[in-house]
């Protein structure tokens, strides 16, 4: 499903120049639930980014679902981004003035679905996650928890090839990071791809594969025993 | 082009624009105020137009008065300070050689310019009066209304010298009792029988007009009062088309050389254009229809560089947003055409919210200044359609115009960047 060879990238910071990215080996199947850890200045949640084609590498091969991305035009990025990815972010980063349902449509608006099914899928993937009531609450009507699972519905609503979650319980307390894990776990056992960016162990674990990043290249790729978060919710 | 006609895109914008009314509100003023202060000024200036149109159609609009007076230049063995006196032949002369004139009628005066008035009298009742010695043709320059059933002096009360008159409103008022019809009465003037052949509403028309004017056949007058050839003045009227300075300095160059006075005498012959007058006020209501114009788009253009500026602010605000939009698969183009379409639609609904109140306003004017009676030269103050049209696709060009600049901006912002922003 995801395949990079050999990716470099590094940021100017004036005159200096900061390698992220030293030759990162990744490779990742359908269906594979892949945590991506490291310390902060690791390049974890720079290698996500170029996943996301949110920013670009330097050199290097990335194939997605034997497509290569490479010199995208930002319109065939938002293309791409639509059509294979869907994101979620350590701040939720739901748009404040529309309401839960409307947020879910959205990535189904740049795809141009109509507007009757779009409402469809969207209530639809908010039962998933268990919102269904809350369809007409604004974000700030929400909890952390709550406004998590809209962004992950959201995420899921364009049917993507791959998720991406960063940090996706960052900024959760760790009762609600099991229910979002949870969540993720239920999404993963449908047979979706997932990558998630995060720094605590207990997170990593949920997952099925660990990837230990250190000063941009990969220092530890492993598969681990998956622990169930539905253990720890009541 | 296709998005511009998708549902979604419109109920996008909206949403944007309703979800952030006190934002939208402060955005919207300035065009507001803007077209609000164009409609308002161009409207007036319409108005009083309309007004000073309403207050001269009775009158030639390029007419002007022509007189004598003393000589300022010794020429061809005459001295200076010599008294010119027009006569009636040179009417004749002027038709042949300004064939630029329309009209031109002699007029004699008795009442105005130091003269005394005649004494008219009828039964018990008397009063002075300016009285004119008048040929058809002045009617032709300075239209005179006259009452119903009644006629001003005509061709054959030249030629027979008929003692008719044609009195004027206040005239009537003061010499007749209420219900007496003045028609085919006579009236006493310097001793003389005249026949009531008019009554004539007073028309604000000219310097020398008043509503007790009594006017007699020139023939008639020439006889009362023994005038002989004199002529007091000529009032000329010239064609529409043709330039009136010019046409006074003809007729002017002419008199000149029938009374054998120098060509250089700009005193000897006097003249007062009305023709420059008019062309002078009416030259003043186009200025201001002109500064509404200009005002109106200067304001319109601070509004919708208010509207760009808002907008400009509302970007960085949204950074966030847009990015979560364009992580979400929004292309450049969306994201660009989304903010334009904003700032278009808020242009153009400050725009027509501006026109409704300016033109409410303007009625309300109007309404006010029809109360106010004729005194006020203040006429059905509209804005021509064009205007309005114009100044709703200016908006449309500088919406999308302003629209840009913010648009562009939001678009040059990275997604990674904008997502990054805290």
């Amino acid at each position: 499903m995801i395949e990079i060879k050999d990716l470099h990238k590094s940021y100017k910071m004036g005159s200096n120049s900061l390698h992220v990215l030293k030759g990162i080996n990744f490779k990742a199947e359908k269906g594979e639930l892949v945590a991506i850890m490291g310390s902060s200045g690791s390049g974890k949640s720079t290698l996500l980014n170029i996943i996301g084609m949110l920013d670009l590498a330097d050199t290097g091969e990335y194939v997605l679902d034997e497509v290569p991305i490479k010199n995208l035009s930002e319109t065939k990025a938002a293309q791409y981004r639509n059509k294979f990815l869907g994101f979620v972010f350590q701040s939720f980063n739901l748009i404040n003035y529309k309401n839960a349902i409307e947020n879910v449509a959205l990535p189904l608006y740049y795809q141009r679905v109509g507007r009757k099914e779009r409402q469809e899928k969207a209530l639809n993937y908010l039962d998933k996650v268990g919102l269904k009531e809350w369809a007409t609450h604004l974000p700030s009507e929400l909890s952390g928890g709550q406004k998590q699972r809209v962004a992950i519905a959201r995420a899921m609503a364009a049917e993507p090839k791959v998720l991406l979650a960063d940090e996706p319980t960052g900024a959760l307390d760790s009762k609600t990071s099991y229910e979002v894990m949870d969540l993720i776990q239920n999404i993963n056992d449908e047979g979706n791809t997932i990558l998630v960016v995060t720094h605590e162990e207990d997170i990593a674990h949920m997952c099925k594969r660990i990837v230990h990043l250190k000063d941009g290249v990969i220092v530890e790729d492993k598969k681990v025993e998956q622990v169930r978060a539905s253990e720890y919710v009541q | 082009m296709k998005q511009l006609l998708d549902r979604d895109t419109w109920s996008e914008i909206f949403q944007s624009i309703r979800k952030n009314r006190l934002r939208t509100l402060l955005t919207m003023v300035g065009v507001f105020i803007g077209i609000y202060i164009y409609i308002g000024l161009s409207g007036a200036s319409k108005g009083l137009d309309n007004g000073f149109e309403r207050e001269f159609k009775d009158v030639a609009r390029n007419s002007m008065f022509i007189w004598a007076q003393n000589t300022s230049k010794p020429y061809s063995g005459f001295k200076t300070g010599r008294r010119i006196q027009l006569k009636l032949s040179d009417a004749d002369v002027l038709r042949k050689q300004v064939p630029e004139i329309m009209a031109i009628a002699p007029r004699n005066v008795r009442g105005i310019f130091g003269s005394s008035p005649g004494l008219i009298k009828r039964g018990t009742k008397s009063g002075n009066y300016s009285v004119f010695g008048d040929f058809p043709e002045f009617t032709k320059i300075a239209t005179k209304k006259i009452y119903d059933g009644g006629r001003f002096i005509n061709e054959d009360d030249i030629e027979q010298t008929r003692k008719v008159c044609v009195i004027g409103e206040r005239t009537q008022k003061e010499l007749y009792n209420k219900d007496e019809d003045p028609l085919g009465t006579y009236v006493n003037i310097d001793n003389v029988n005249f026949q009531v052949v008019g009554v004539h509403k007073f028309l604000g028309g000219g310097p020398l007009d008043n509503d007790s004017d009594i006017f007699i056949p020139f023939t008639t007058y020439q006889k009362l009062y023994n005038t002989g050839d004199f002529v007091a003045w000529f009032t000329v009227a010239a064609y529409d088309s043709v330039d009136v300075v010019q046409v006074e300095q003809d007729v002017k160059t002419v008199l000149r050389r029938i009374h054998d006075v120098h060509p250089e005498d700009e005193k000897a012959i006097g003249s007062f254009n009305l023709g420059e007058i008019f062309k002078r006020i009416f030259g003043f209501a186009n200025g201001l229809t002109f500064l509404s114009l200009i005002v109106g788009i200067a304001t319109i253009l601070a509004g919708v560089i208010g509207i760009g500026n808002i907008l400009l602010i509302s970007v960085k605000e949204r950074t966030k947003e847009l990015g979560v939009r364009r992580a979400m698969g929004a292309t450049p183009s969306e994201v660009r055409n989304q903010i334009v379409l904003e700032a278009l639609v808020l242009t153009l609904l400050a725009g027509i919210v501006g026109i409704i109140a300016g033109a409410g306003t303007l009625a309300l004017i109007g309404v006010f200044a029809e109360q106010a009676g004729g005194e006020f030269p203040y006429t059905n103050p509209t804005v021509p359609i064009p205007y309005v049209l114009g100044s709703m696709l200016l908006m449309v060009v500088l919406g999308i115009l302003i629209g840009l600049v913010p648009a562009q901006r939001a678009v040059s912002i990275r997604p990674i960047d904008a997502l990054r922003e805290e």
